[in-house]
């Protein structure tokens, strides 16, 4: 646990990098690697929890970050989609056709990627429930579906 | 995977950048010194301002400015100027932007948003079209009749809360009923919902000490914003210059103008200093401009035989507060009323009214997924009355070439398609006679429904679009062109008609993925599925530009007539020796002889395209031409329906669409997918619900639900390719169109399924379970 107060130089630990930042102990993750961070690939999409437009990964784990403090990711691997390089999931996505606007796509492909991580052999349940947590307003959520299945069966 | 031209699958072009965060948006483009704007919304749907007491919020350190009604006399609107930016003395809708704060970040633009406090005065709302129309209605616009109209062809009846009338008469309405055997009657009720496009509207401003104003913003429209503000404000339209990168989704609610325009003002208020406006989510839902709603009444008869004989409709459009889109909403309705029937005698008024709503604009399918799902709930009720199947019944209905539409258009194969083939594909599709209504067991119901859609464009009769060719000294293009990229892979369209054309690598071919009307040539806004026959048109038009210079380039060094030659490959050849070509790259900045003479310069294409043959529908009967072509689809829904718990789960949707011609098949069945999926959404949760204030009760997305992963049905999605002669390569538009029908045949199979007649969307459970038992415990 840290305790803050006003505001403070902290590091984070993003895509395997030190950075240096100020962050007032209200200050959001979303913004914190948006403003100070240049990592737009999050996107702010409801600053609600209800969305994923925003999800990065907390030490390999999917996260909205419009809902956790900045102060909560010291210490830990923060990897957004900036730090995903060649992995099979963003082949899949083009291949696939599971984009089109692009607003969802990093939020989605983070959240792809854990899921073949941590379970590479999930149910279709398993599938769904993960891929819930995030909307895309464009496809029709099959070109995504077929995306990460094509990861997780070796496909791609 | 083919590098060259159409009718293969082509990867878009930006995919690399929408994979690594490497897309940027107006929202990503983040600079030091950028000043935060934040609007004070109202909180009433209908209500005199008393005061707005901005003293504690000014003294805040570090808020630079705060605009109020007061500071601005503007009223505008893009067919009728009834909009002030900031709402003046009486605030119209929950959530009308009333005030404007500018500061240093967001953090002090939000306290100051909580200091400012505004006193009201409630007035009586109008809290639904068919109350709007009410003898003795409140009166929303008082001033409607000195409101300026800004086209020739909307009609305000001052006094009154109808800011546009448009009507169809066709045939003998009296005389089409006589000879009806059977008639039936319904009304429809079906109430406003949202784009919920996942990048929020967004804008940045910037005045430049030479007077130039530079807007960022997430928009369909960079052409249409630039004219705006330049007619607004007094601008020159050179200063003001109007950049849009890539757009986080459209679906229509990026192609009105609010932001920028408080954007403008926010930044005039600061010395022109760089500001940014973002809307909350909440600020997305209800500020910024939503789908209308609609209530409909009809009546359709038909002889015993199963032919339509005639229609009467009576439709309001939910226009909200202000009518910005509605009005042309209001014409697309009634351009298309029928559906993709014959009908000889029609009789429509769609009334486009002012409520206490957010106000609207265009949405996938500009008006057409609203009024199908009345027409086609209408055909499938005529059908079942007649004892036939509904699926015959469309078809023996089906417009066909020689017939005429409702306003008086005459069909060809061309301009409409072939609705009956698509018909006939998607019965075996959904395996349609196996039979619509199964008891399956467990109080189980599987059931199948049916609609059918068409949809012109209702673009300006001069609407136009522009490319600009320019080569690199290798031979490769840069396509330079007005429309912006918010999904359906326009550009890449774009570039495989350029290379089609020039038989040459799409890879060598490079679009420019921003607009800025400083560069680009004028492209009236992304809209209506118009941009494959519009933009189209314009590139192909370039490619033959660059084709006849080129060639008399080539004709001059090959020393022989430029008809002898032909282009391929970025290569010039002889026809009759192959043999004997030049590239393009010793070409296409100007070509050097060895001692070092060079002739003509760089080779620069350029194309260009005006809507024509399309006119102002006559104001009595509607006659006249709207758009260039249709096009036409079946759809279908297949649910399985618990008798208990008056939930359902989809099974499969189906969409046969004819595409003319299919430029690039994976992405177009991508694009109609995606459509059927925001359809399922319409059909079965998304909407506003309002309070009996007027105010809108889902304002995030936590209580305004819209389709998850995992919710979805099988997709079956094929196409039918009757060509559209005078589109480029013979292309239909389809990228809004996968929505239109869905809703419909959602609410026909349900209605099947719980044997009831559900005439409202969206259709959640209790609203099903009301119908059915009359809301009866
Ligand atoms: S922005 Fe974080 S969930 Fe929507
Ligand atoms: S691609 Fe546009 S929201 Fe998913």
């Amino acid at each position: 646990m840290y305790s803050l107060k006003g505001k403070n130089i902290v590091q984070l630990n993003v895509n395997k990098e030190i950075h240096d930042v100020v962050i007032r102990p209200s200050d959001v993750l979303l913004n914190t690697l948006r403003d100070q961070l240049g990592l737009t690939g999050a996107k702010p999409g409801c600053e609600n929890g209800d969305c994923g437009a925003c999800t990065v990964l907390i030490d390999g784990w999917p996260v909205k970050s419009c809902l956790m403090l900045t102060v909560e990711a010291l210490g830990k691997k923060i990897t957004t989609v900036e730090g995903l390089k060649n992995v099979p999931i963003q082949k899949a996505f083009i291949e696939k056709f599971a984009f089109q606007c692009g607003y969802c796509t990093s939020g989605f492909l983070l959240v792809c990627h854990a899921l073949a991580t941590i379970h590479p052999y999930p149910p279709d349940i398993v599938i769904d429930e993960w891929l819930q947590s995030n909307i895309c307003r464009c496809t029709s959520y099959e070109e995504i579906g077929n995306a990460v299945r094509a990861i997780l069966s070796g496909e791609i | 995977m083919p590098k060259t031209g159409i009718g293969v699958t082509v990867i878009r072009k930006e995919a690399c950048n929408k994979v690594t965060g490497d897309a940027k948006y107006t929202n990503d483009f983040i600079s030091v010194g950028i000043l935060t704007a934040k609007m004070v919304t109202s909180t009433c749907a209908h209500a005199a301002i008393k005061k707005i007491d901005i003293a504690q919020a000014s003294s805040l350190p570090g808020v630079r400015a705060i605009i109020t009604g007061d500071n601005c006399s503007v009223i505008y609107g893009p067919l009728l100027e009834d909009r002030p930016p900031l709402a003046h003395k009486k605030v119209r809708y929950y959530g009308e932007p009333i005030a404007l704060v500018v500061a240093d970040n967001e953090f002090i633009a939000s306290q100051a948003v909580f200091l400012i406090k505004v006193e009201y005065e409630p007035l009586p709302v109008v809290n639904s079209p068919s109350e709007a129309i009410r003898q003795g209605a409140v009166i929303l616009h008082e001033n409607l009749g000195s409101y300026k109209t800004v086209v020739e062809d909307v009609y305000p009846k001052p006094g009154t809360n109808i800011c546009d009338q448009k009507q169809i008469r066709k045939g003998d309405i009296q005389k089409g009923f006589f000879e009806s055997d059977i008639i039936e009657e319904a009304r429809f009720i079906l109430p406003q919902s949202d784009h919920i496009a996942m990048e929020t509207r967004t804008a940045q401003a910037k005045i430049n000490a030479d007077g130039t104003v530079f807007i960022r913003s997430a928009s369909q429209a960079p052409h249409g914003i630039k004219k705006e503000i330049s007619k607004v404000f007094g601008l020159e339209e050179g200063k003001v210059i109007v950049e849009v990168p890539f757009v986080g989704g459209g679906f229509g609610g990026k192609a009105s103008i609010q932001l920028e325009l408080l954007a403008y003002m926010a930044s005039k208020a600061v010395g022109g200093r760089e500001i940014k406006i973002i809307n909350s989510r909440e600020n997305d839902i209800v500020t910024s401009p939503c789908r209308m709603g609609l209530e409909a009444i009809i009546k359709l008869g038909a002889s015993k035989d199963g032919k339509l004989k005639a229609i009467q409709m009576t439709y309001l459009v939910d226009t909200g507060a202000y009518s910005d889109t509605g009005p042309r909403l209001a014409r697309a309705i009634a351009v298309d009323c029928t559906g993709p029937y014959n009908i000889d005698n029609v009789w429509c008024d769609v009334l486009c009214v002012y409520t206490n709503h957010p106000y609207v604009t265009a949405f996938r399918g500009f008006g057409h997924a609203s009024y199908t799902f009345c027409i086609e709930r209408m055909i499938d009720k005529l059908a079942r009355r007649l004892q036939m199947d509904p699926a015959e019944f469309r078809k023996i209905n089906s417009l066909l070439p020689n017939h005429t539409t409702p306003t008086q258009v005459k069909v060809t194969e061309s301009n409409f398609g072939n609705l009956v083939a698509c018909i006939d594909k998607l019965k075996t599709l959904i395996n349609w006679e196996e039979g619509d209504r199964l008891e399956i067991g467990n109080d189980k119901i599987k059931a199948k429904g049916m609609a059918c859609l068409w949809k012109t464009s209702n673009s300006p009769p001069d609407e136009v679009s522009g490319v600009f060719l320019t080569f690199n000294e290798d031979g490769s293009i840069n396509l330079n062109c007005g429309c912006v990229e918010y999904g359906p892979a326009m550009k890449t369209t774009a570039a495989q008609i350029l290379s089609e054309k020039l038989k040459m690598d799409i890879n060598r071919i490079y679009v420019n993925m921003d607009v800025n009307t400083k560069y680009s040539p004028k492209h009236w806004k992304t809209v209506a599925s118009m941009t494959t026959f519009m933009l189209g048109r314009a590139v192909l038009r370039a490619a033959e530009d660059v084709i006849r210079q080129l060639k008399s380039l080539a004709a001059v060094v090959l020393r022989c007539p430029p008809e002898n030659l032909e282009v391929e490959d970025e290569k010039i050849y002889v026809k009759s020796d192959p043999a004997i070509f030049l590239n393009f790259k010793d070409l296409v900045h100007g070509y050097k002889y060895n001692n070092g003479n060079s002739v003509e310069g760089q080779i620069l294409g350029r194309g260009s395209f005006i809507m024509s043959d399309i006119n102002v529908l006559d104001k009595e009967t509607g006659k006249g031409k709207a758009g260039p072509y249709w096009t036409v689809g079946a759809q279908a829904v297949e649910i399985e329906f618990d008798k208990k718990e008056y939930t359902y789960r989809f099974i499969k949707a189906a969409t046969v669409m004819d595409a003319g011609n299919l430029l690039n098949p994976s992405m177009a069945e991508s694009l109609v997918k995606g459509g059927m999926c925001m359809g399922l959404g319409l059909g079965s949760r998304e909407c506003f619900n309002y309070g009996p204030e007027g105010e809108v009760l889902d304002t995030s997305l936590r209580s305004y639900k819209v389709m998850h992963f995992g919710e979805t049905p099988q997709y079956l999605v094929e196409f039918v390719e009757t060509p559209q002669l005078d589109s480029p390569y013979e292309a239909r538009g389809i990228a809004e169109h996968g929505i239109i029908g869905i809703p419909a045949a959602l609410g026909n199979a349900l209605s099947v399924a719980v044997q009831a007649e559900l005439d409202e969307l969206p259709l959640v459970p209790e609203t099903i379970w009301r119908i059915k038992t009359g809301g009866v415990l």
